[in-house]
């Protein structure tokens, strides 16, 4: 293949600046393998979860009810658009395992033995479906025997409705329903600690008395139906059995939290490379203009030899054009190993039949795209500024530059200021955008760091506010019932129990116009001990003697204010409905809460003091012994352990943050090295003459040197100030598309990040130096001095 | 018999601005090159020679004055077409080469017969300037004087009309200066090319047909020589 004479130079003239090109290429790859790694996970995660939900016939809206008669099934099915309907009975259960000295918990969902349910079907991973009429058998949940190190034929002691049973695991499998199952109230799934299991619907029946009846309904509607039309009818249906809301899938939890990730996918997959673009166009721009006054006689050559304008300018657009190709080639590759390694931490708490990763072509497509419109963009100014150049001038040598004492220099910087000092401010001073562009993408550089310590800080945070100031118990106690709260003496009973705090929660729908919300309501006592209202900085709100606190979140998607009415309609007891007035707001971390008086809220339920949990604090020397007792307490629900979870919780993010510190600090580091690296060999470059001259005259190599590294470090320290705000800015503006319904984080900026990210950048910035100092001690000095101005 | 005129040169005049400082290049000069002709321009430094050179080549444009090129009145050409006609027409020699670096000796020739329409093989070129054997070297490892004429080859490689030589052998020494000359006076008796050389030599008129002197942006002489053309060899300066 033959190739043409300006390709030959333009490959030969890369390879000669292959140093500078590389560090280029390599933020291209950077933002490419964000962009590969984001966009090709969410590809792979989307298509993974479509096909499993069709497969699975996930359902389209789920309700869950006190009871009902079979025959109101059939009503259920008789809605216009309702395609499939499948009822169970459903029920939490607490689970004594061997090696766990806290009770887990279960979630029991009843499944029938002769087919197949028609909505949300099981994925058989191993084993056999259980068995018609054997109140013992049951199919579990994947993450859970894996967790547990169980294997089929385990037996599990499990209290259902206050009796004890050992429960046979002959299946494990998988469901649409719970691809992500988190326990309420905690942060990441723990498997260890929750199951889920699905049992004979017979058995299920008569083990919570619900022979001929349901409490929980999954339904399938048709195509392009109206959800909210079929939700309307079948809260009108339940109400009489006590309906507690039913809910479409976009609200459904696991649901919810994979499209969550998603949407996070997404965002970042665009975000983030869009930085490294920026920069990656910037130092482009700053290499290209200087490679192109270097080229200046060749383009005056070229011009005279009859080639076009648009000839010249297309043969150096391809360098930048190859510059990025190379960056998109090794991107390509990087974001495929990332995007491996994220599907890898998937896989361990979002659980599919198969989660495999693939990068389609379109995303490659789009990573080209992108780079080409940066390597475009980058240099377009340089090329156009050099080869509209009229060819006559092209031939003169550069306008000499231009010098002048910089605004800098007054008297008394001037007088303590030494001769290199003054060549580093004059030379700065003398392209003053060019070395804007420098600060701005070191800037960049530790924003980029920074964003990473902070919210590693944040999540720090988020534990401390929510398990240390929110939630000072150490052990969160669930009844299956309200008892008195005389229950209090009982639990005070109980070994390494010191205090104790009664909880009166109810299930509620919290209405403002047209927009609601199913949650719990939970009853504030005058002066919580345990339990407190917290802010996301950790400050307590006291809670007002009557009306409603609630989130910030939650009032914002209700769009209400403090002093607007809401309408409080409880789903449980006698189920009042009453108008309310919110009389507070809390800017909380998790969840979307709503707060009340505990009094005013048994008033409400025209109730005695009724508990339907405790908060204990306890003596840990005999936390095993409480948690035995617990497991085997007929009236306990369940029972949280807050150093169980907590230990979970830094069990997952500590591997996670981990990992995404050492990304952010490599991807930083090529940011901080590409565009240091480049200003240094641009004025390296420009200035080996005068460097060489000084050389002649006998300053030593390293006075030579303090002077081109003085530039740079110059632009480093004005940086550093400028990273942090841009930090600062970009970890405030990560927070708040993060902010969701389910958590919040705090923006806390510890001294302890900026410094990190500082010192991160600053070594960075010296690797590229002493790389390029390399450069500077074996310039040939009588070559340089001979060249033609 | 009178030879047509290729250049038709009138009241053409150019100022520079280089920074603050105004520089009248050119005054009010009027020439004729014609058809053939081995042209020398003789000149002191900063007398306008190579700034009527570049405005001849269509790489410069006049502040004033008019410069016709057979049919075709360049003053009045766009950009465009100034480059259409300098691929065309016109072969330029520079003082300092002006090569690719990173391009070997043929690729630095094969860079012009790519886009020229009617062009000689890039062998041919090359070995019409003796240069046949180093074809294959980068500009740095040829001498001045092989880099001179690799430039003369890569300047005649697309047959043009004139051939626009700036100083072709002030970086040169002596013997290398002659074989350079032999060169360009061979391309100009075999190939018909319209030659112009700039230069402060005034020894190498003596192989002009024509010697125009240029002093203080103005002509201050031109000289049509009857007496026989001296071949390079037999310079002496």
């Amino acid at each position: 293949m033959k190739i043409a004479p300006l390709d030959r130079k333009l490959l030969r003239d890369l390879l000669a600046m292959k140093g500078q090109a590389l560090a280029i290429a390599m933020v291209v790859a950077a933002g490419v393998a964000m962009y590969v790694m984001y966009l090709s996970t969410f590809d792979s995660l989307y298509r993974t979860r479509d096909a499993y939900y069709e497969q699975q016939r996930f359902g389209d809206v789920f309700a869950s009810l006190k009871r009902a008669p079979q025959r109101v099934a059939d009503q259920i099915a008789a809605i216009p658009d309702v395609s499939a309907v499948e009822t169970r009975v459903v029920s939490n259960v607490t689970l004594d395992l061997d090696g766990l000295d806290e009770p887990a918990s279960g979630r029991l969902v009843s499944v029938p033995a002769d087919r197949r349910p028609r909505v949300d079907d099981l994925f058989l991973r191993r084993g056999r479906w259980i068995e018609r009429g054997r109140s013992d058998e049951v199919m579990a949940s994947e993450g859970f025997m894996v967790a547990n190190k169980l294997e089929l034929g385990a037996r599990v002691p499990a209290v259902l409705n206050g009796r004890l049973r050992r429960l046979i695991i002959v299946g494990v499998a998988l469901s649409p329903e719970f691809v992500y199952s988190i326990r309420p109230g905690e942060l990441v799934p723990d498997d260890k600690r929750f199951a889920i299991f699905w049992m004979d619907e017979q058995a299920v029946a008569a083990a919570f008395d619900m022979e001929g009846g349901f409490n929980d309904v999954v339904l399938k509607i048709a195509p392009g139906a109206s959800i909210d039309e079929v939700i309307a009818r079948v809260d009108h249906i339940l109400e009489p059995y006590g309906g507690f809301g039913a809910i479409p899938r976009a609200l459904q939890l696991s649901h919810w939290t994979v499209q969550n990730e998603l949407s996070q996918l997404q965002t970042f997959g665009f975000m983030l490379p869009l930085v490294f673009m920026t920069v990656a166009a910037f130092i482009l721009n700053v290499a290209l203009t200087r490679a192109l006054a270097l080229q200046r006689p060749q383009i005056a050559a070229l011009k005279a030899l009859g080639y076009d304008n648009a000839s010249i300018g297309w043969h150096y657009l391809k360098w930048a054009l190859a510059i990025g190709l190379a960056g998109v080639v090794i991107g390509v590759v990087l974001g495929m190993m990332m995007g491996h390694m994220i599907i890898g931490v998937y896989n361990t708490f979002f659980r599919f039949p198969v989660l495999l990763f693939s990068v389609p072509m379109g995303v490659v497509g789009g990573a080209t795209v992108m780079t080409g419109v940066a390597a475009t963009a980058g240099a377009f100014t340089a090329v156009r500024r050099a080869v509209s150049l009229p060819p006559a001038e092209a031939m003169r040598p550069e306008v000499p530059a231009r010098y002048r004492q910089s605004l800098f220099e007054t008297p008394f910087v001037s007088r303590n200021l030494g001769t290199a000092g003054r060549m580093v401010l004059r030379n700065v001073t003398r392209h003053p955008l060019r070395a804007a562009a420098s600060v701005f993408g070191i800037a960049f550089a530790v924003s980029i760091l920074m964003i990473g310590f902070v919210f590693n800080d944040a999540i720090d945070r988020l534990m401390l506010t929510q398990f240390w100031d929110a939630e000072r118990q150490d052990v969160t106690v669930n009844f299956i019932e309200p008892r008195d709260e005389s229950v209090r003496y009982a639990l005070e009973r109980l070994p390494g129990v010191v205090a104790v705090e009664p909880q009166r929660t109810v299930a509620a729908r919290i209405r403002s116009g047209f927009r609601d919300r199913y949650l719990s309501v939970t009853g504030v006592p005058p002066n919580p001990r345990f339990k407190r209202i917290v802010d996301r900085d950790g400050r307590e709100i006291r809670m007002p003697p009557s009306g409603v606190v609630l989130s910030l979140t939650l009032a914002n998607v209700l769009r209400v204010r403090p002093g607007d009415d809401i309408d409080l309609e409880v789903l449980e007891g006698q189920r009042p409905t009453r108008r309310v007035q919110v009389t507070g707001l809390v800017d909380d971390i998790m969840g979307l809460s709503a707060y009340m008086d505990l009094t005013a809220l048994h008033q409400m339920m025209r109730e005695g003091e009724v508990a339907n949990g405790a908060l204990l604090l306890i003596d840990h020397a005999q936390e095993a012994q409480l948690a035995s007792k617990l497991k085997t307490t007929p009236a306990v629900a369940g029972a949280g352990f807050k150093r169980a979870v907590l230990q979970s919780f830094r069990d997952v993010m500590a591997a996670n943050m981990s990992v995404s510190i050492v990304i952010n600090l490599i991807f930083a580091g090529i940011i901080a090295f590409g565009v240091v690296y480049n200003a240094a060999r641009v004025s390296l470059s420009e200035r080996s003459r005068e460097l060489a001259s000084l050389r002649v005259l006998g300053f030593t190599r390293a006075e030579i040197s303090l002077i081109l590294m003085g530039e740079l470090a110059l632009l480093t320290l004005v940086a550093l100030p400028v990273g942090g705000v841009f930090g600062y800015s970009l970890s405030a503006a990560i927070v708040g598309m993060i902010d969701s319904e389910v958590y919040r984080f705090p923006l806390y900026v510890s001294r302890q990040a900026v410094a990190l990210s500082f010192l991160g950048i600053i070594a960075a910035a010296i690797f590229s130096g002493l790389v390029v100092r390399r450069q500077l001690d074996h310039l040939d000095l009588v070559a340089v001095l001979k060249i033609r101005e | 018999m009178a030879a047509d005129p290729l250049f038709t040169i009138t009241d053409l005049a150019k100022v520079y601005h280089m920074g603050e400082v105004e520089v009248h290049a050119l005054k009010q000069v009027s020439l004729r090159l014609d058809e053939g002709q081995f042209v020398v321009l003789l000149g002191p430094s900063g007398s306008g020679k190579s700034t009527l050179l570049n405005i001849i080549g269509g790489l410069d444009v006049p502040t004033s004055g008019e410069v016709r090129y057979r049919d075709m009145i360049l003053t009045r050409a766009d950009e465009a077409e100034l480059t259409a006609y300098r691929r065309r027409h016109v072969g330029f020699v520079f003082q300092f080469y002006n090569l690719i670096p990173s391009l070997t000796a043929v690729e630095n020739v094969a860079l012009v017969t790519d886009i020229s329409e009617t062009p000689m093989h890039p062998d041919d070129a090359l070995r019409l300037v003796n240069l046949g054997e180093r074809q294959n070297h980068f500009p740095a490892q040829l001498s001045g004087g092989e880099q001179q004429r690799v430039a003369i080859a890569r300047a005649i490689a697309k047959r043009p009309s004139v051939l626009l030589c700036d100083e072709p052998t002030g970086a040169l020494d002596i013997s290398t200066g002659i074989v350079v000359l032999e060169a360009l006076a061979r391309v100009n008796s075999e190939m018909g090319t319209t030659t112009v050389v700039i230069t402060h030599n005034a020894a190498i008129a003596a192989m002009a047909d024509r010697v125009i002197r240029l002093g203080d942006g103005r002509v201050t002489s031109v000289e049509d020589r009857t007496e026989a053309k001296l071949s390079p060899r037999d310079l002496t300066w």
